[in-house]
């Protein structure tokens, strides 16, 4: 209890000092975070931004729905839900509530490769957020008056966000269908039969298995040094026992020998779309020296109203009404390099594939402009300086390489790893990616009438 | 350990206060032309950010060309001046500089990012787009069609049709009762005239509000307010929006559509920002909907029974009527139950309003998670836009944490006793709902 007090005070000093602080220069990295590793294993990150006395404060654990057993899809996701019930020393639904009381704002959230909790806080009540987060880490108690309930809230939360929306299930089945065995496979919210039968027991074997410090990763960004956050970490997440040493092992996936189509007709679809996705390499995973080529492929090719793909099919043909390209090199497993376009009315969803294909045809036979190219990367290292601008921003950044296995080095070398990439780069990754047999083609479209 | 957590919270009032007064410093900038700005100057990082917004917004559009205020709010930024569309475009890509307009019901707004080496072109650029708009035909065809194709996509989100709905019913003959991005057929008929006759009329000095974020000085602020909007018109042309009480018959409309979760909105009467209740109402509905995991709807919707993934209220402070909203997601079959939950809880608060310990609490999160708001420049320009179009005076971002401490559990339980009134929901369920009634239209 004093020692919380004296930690309190010393904060609330420190605050007080952010616009006295002169200016720094810009540094060459992205975030310039701290990092040091507890005794138990437990990576800690400081990401420091004086800009207001706030903190967010982020408890990333290396464990996503590819993580899951076969069979139990949906699990990681149902289990983040009940990180918030019972625990030890707290009633269900006490932690949101205790954070509020601090004038605290707290959440969760689960990708395939991660998993993640956090809060944002006035500075000096940042040692209590530390406490909550890791009491939950081994003290939950599970129970199934809380299970049934909250088993409940997420297949409302299937429907809400998946089957009520022709283009979200759409995007599901594409997920499916596009990785044959890798995890990525199932949807990080869960089939909704295998949801139905998590069990009490499931849970809990994946609670001891992941929920250990050894395999969660701290990162606290705002008004905070490392050298102030070392103590308290040491102390409130330092004796917290190792579990056994973790390992991810996924399914690889395995060559792709055919393309895929997949069709979905529904009479709620109004607009219909095209999607493109080619099955493509992430930094962990397949040819990684094509990953930032393919970054800027995305931004010249389709990134915006002044890409390739823009230009041609929405200004010049005036076949779409948007068309564009994206890809994410940061998986820890196969990327996909993804296209999408929506046609104009009149236009058929045929046509329009066809110039879609024309586009790309061009690309491999004409290769990318080295101009282009030059002002894709001008826009994208600018893009590294904004990043910096929120409290919040850095934290997700480094958390989400660092919990899919990539190093704090990833990040913050990103612009000068872009800033290298040559036109000759961007066009061997694009004949390596866009290559048919690597293709999924999505189509939403309205359903057929009768007769028609 | 609980102990700790309680002495750590009655200690929360009286820092919070004391940290607000050192974390943001506004000045009021006033250039020689007149123009007026708010700044809050920080040069940790070469970055500028601007916020402007008129006052005025789609809930002007002219009957039969609902719309317009969207329109031009997506294609102002698609060639002004010299410079043609494409042209534009690549400007703003060149220099990394984000520049974008949005339309409400009661103002116009745009946002423009820059880096400081780019200040001046950035700043050039938002006057162009703000005087010289060329609305060249080959853009304003393209934004048009983008426009009525999401406005087909749109006609099937059950979310969308549920709020397009709600606002119909509560506001039948008031503009605030049209689709604010338009139909198929009024899209179809803006012609280029009424862009730039909207133009002209719309964007002038005393409807502008402006504020800025990052690395710029006072002086050099007060430099490019007049080098930017020094050609506006002084005045904008006058408009009434009339003031308006929403409907309040009791009403429920099932819009009827093939989806496995039924989106349930409903609003009633409520208040405008500028009326004395506003702050126990805001901690009343704090309390009621409005506190993402702490609040009653979500308690007895989500927690104890699973009901829905989310369950909501909030106020919605027009300029000229006051609502509040709220709602949840429930699969067809037990959406009975779930209007009666809400139903009650409503019901409740009226009746007997807050404990001591919910106002308590209310308190220490909505003055403790204030600063929260100021994480970043551009959400720091949105409130300085926010509280300057509400005219709550420079001082309010010190003061407001003092007028939620102000209010007492007499307060509080007076307007919810005022306000909520069941009687007076209009109901919109989007889905198939199995347990309700619609009210015979």
């Amino acid at each position: 209890m004093i020692l919380i007090r004296t930690v309190f005070i010393s904060f609330i000093t420190l605050s007080a000092a952010v616009f006295i602080a002169a200016p720094q220069p810009a540094a060459a990295g992205v975030f310039n975070p701290e990092t040091f590793t507890l005794k138990n294993g437990m990576q800690v990150v400081v990401i420091s931004n004086h800009r207001a006395p706030i903190v967010r404060h982020m408890v990333w654990y290396k464990v996503g729905a590819a993580d899951e057993p076969r069979g139990k899809s949906g699990i990681a996701h149902f289990f983040e839900h009940l990180m918030f019930k019972k625990t030890k020393t707290l009633k269900s639904g006490e932690f949101s509530k205790i954070v509020a009381r601090n004038g605290g704002r707290d959440n969760a959230f689960t990708s395939h490769d991660y998993t993640g909790y956090h809060q944002s806080i006035s500075v000096d009540r940042l040692e209590t957020v530390m406490i909550l987060e890791a009491d939950r880490m081994r003290g939950l108690i599970l129970e199934n008056d809380q299970i049934e309930p909250e088993r409940q809230v997420v297949l409302e939360e299937r429907r809400s966000r998946t089957d009520n929306s022709p283009g979200a299930k759409l995007g599901e089945q594409m997920n499916a269908a596009m990785y044959m065995n890798y995890p990525y496979h199932d949807p990080v919210i869960g089939w909704e039969h295998e949801i139905r039968g998590l069990t009490k027991a499931d849970l809990k074997k994946f609670y001891d298995k992941w929920y250990r410090p050894n395999n969660a990763i701290l990162v606290v960004a705002g008004d905070i040094t490392a050298k102030q956050l070392r103590p308290l970490a040491e102390k409130i997440y330092g004796v917290i026992p190792a579990g056994e040493p973790t390992k991810r092992i996924r399914t690889k996936e395995p060559p792709h020998n055919a393309a895929i189509r997949v069709t979905l007709r529904d009479r709620r679809v109004r607009q219909p779309s095209i999607r493109r996705r080619y099955l493509a390499p992430s930094l962990q995973f397949g040819e990684r020296k094509h990953v930032y080529p393919l970054e800027l492929l995305a931004q010249v090719f389709g990134g915006g109203s002044t890409s390739t793909l823009y230009r041609s099919l929405v200004v010049k043909q005036k076949l779409a009404v948007s068309a564009g390209a994206y890809y994410d090199g940061d998986n820890m497993g196969p990327s996909s390099f993804g296209l999408y376009a929506s046609p104009r009315p009149g236009v058929s969803i045929e046509d329009l594939e066809a110039a879609l294909d024309k586009e790309i045809e061009q690309l491999l036979e004409g290769g990318v402009k080295e101009a282009n190219v030059t002002r894709a990367i001008n826009s994208m290292l600018a893009e590294a300086i904004y990043a910096r601008d929120s409290v919040g921003g850095g934290a997700r950044i480094i958390g989400s390489a660092l919990a899919s296995g990539q190093t704090i080095a990833d990040v913050e070398e990103w612009p000068e790893r872009i800033g290298k990439v040559t036109p000759e780069q961007i066009n061997q990754a694009a004949k390596a990616v866009l290559v048919e047999k690597n293709s999924i083609t999505g189509l939403l479209l309205p359903k057929k009438r009768k007769g028609s | 350990m609980r102990k700790i957590f309680i002495s750590l919270a009655s200690a929360a009032l009286f820092l919070f206060t004391a940290h607000m007064a050192s974390a943001i410093e506004i000045k009021e900038v006033v250039s020689s032309k007149g123009i007026k700005a708010w700044l809050v100057e920080d040069h940790t990082n070469p970055i500028i950010t601007v916020n402007i917004s008129f006052r005025g917004g789609s809930a002007l559009d002219p009957v039969g060309k609902e719309g317009l205020a969207n329109l031009i709010s997506a294609t102002l930024d698609e060639g002004a001046g010299d410079i043609k569309s494409q042209a534009f475009q690549q400007k703003l890509e060149d220099l990394a500089i984000s520049l974008s307009f949005d339309s409400r019901l009661d103002s116009f707004s745009g946002s423009l990012r820059t880096l400081k080496k780019n200040q001046t072109i950035a700043f050039d650029l938002l006057r162009l787009a703000l005087t010289k708009p060329r609305f060249d035909s080959e853009p304003v065809e393209r934004i048009r069609n983008q426009i009525i194709a999401n406005i087909h996509r749109q006609s099937e989100n059950p979310r969308r049709i549920a709020r397009r709905t709600l606002f119909s019913k509560l506001f039948p003959d008031h503009p605030y009762g049209r689709p604010s991005n338009g139909t198929e057929e009024s899209v179809k008929i803006i012609k280029l005239a009424d862009l730039r006759y909207f133009v002209e009329q719309r964007f002038a000095r005393n409807n502008l509000v402006v504020s800025v974020v990052g690395d710029i000085t006072e002086a050099g602020l007060k430099q490019q307010l007049d080098q930017t909007f020094g050609e506006l018109p002084e005045k904008a042309s006058p408009w009434e929006v009339p003031e308006i009480s929403p409907d309040s018959k009791k009403q429920t409309i099932v819009v009827d559509k093939a989806i496995p979760q039924s989106i349930i909105t409903f609003a009633q009467p409520g208040i405008k920002r500028d009326h004395p209740d506003f702050f126990p109402a805001y901690v009343m509905n704090y309390v009621l909907g409005g506190g993402g995991f702490e609040s009653r709807l979500y308690e007895e919707v989500r927690e104890k029974r699973g009901l829905a993934y989310s369950a909501y209220s909030y106020l919605a402070p027009l300029d000229h009527a006051g609502i509040i909203i709220g709602g949840a997601g429930t699969a067809n079959a037990r959406t009975g139950e779930t209007v009666k939950v809400l139903s009650d809880e409503w019901a409740k608060m009226n009746k007997s309003g807050l404990t001591p310990t919910e106002l308590k609490d209310a308190k220490t999160y909505l003055t403790g998670s204030y600063p929260l708001r100021f994480s970043s420049s551009r959400r720091i320009a949105g409130m300085m836009t926010a509280i300057q179009l509400e005219e709550l005076g420079l001082g309010y971002i010190e003061k407001r944490n003092s007028y939620i401490e102000a209010v007492t559990l007499d307060d509080v339980n007076r307007v919810a006793a005022k306000l909520l009134d069941p009687a007076k929901i209009t109901m919109v369920i989007v889905g198939q709902p199995k347990g309700v009634t619609s009210t015979p239209q």
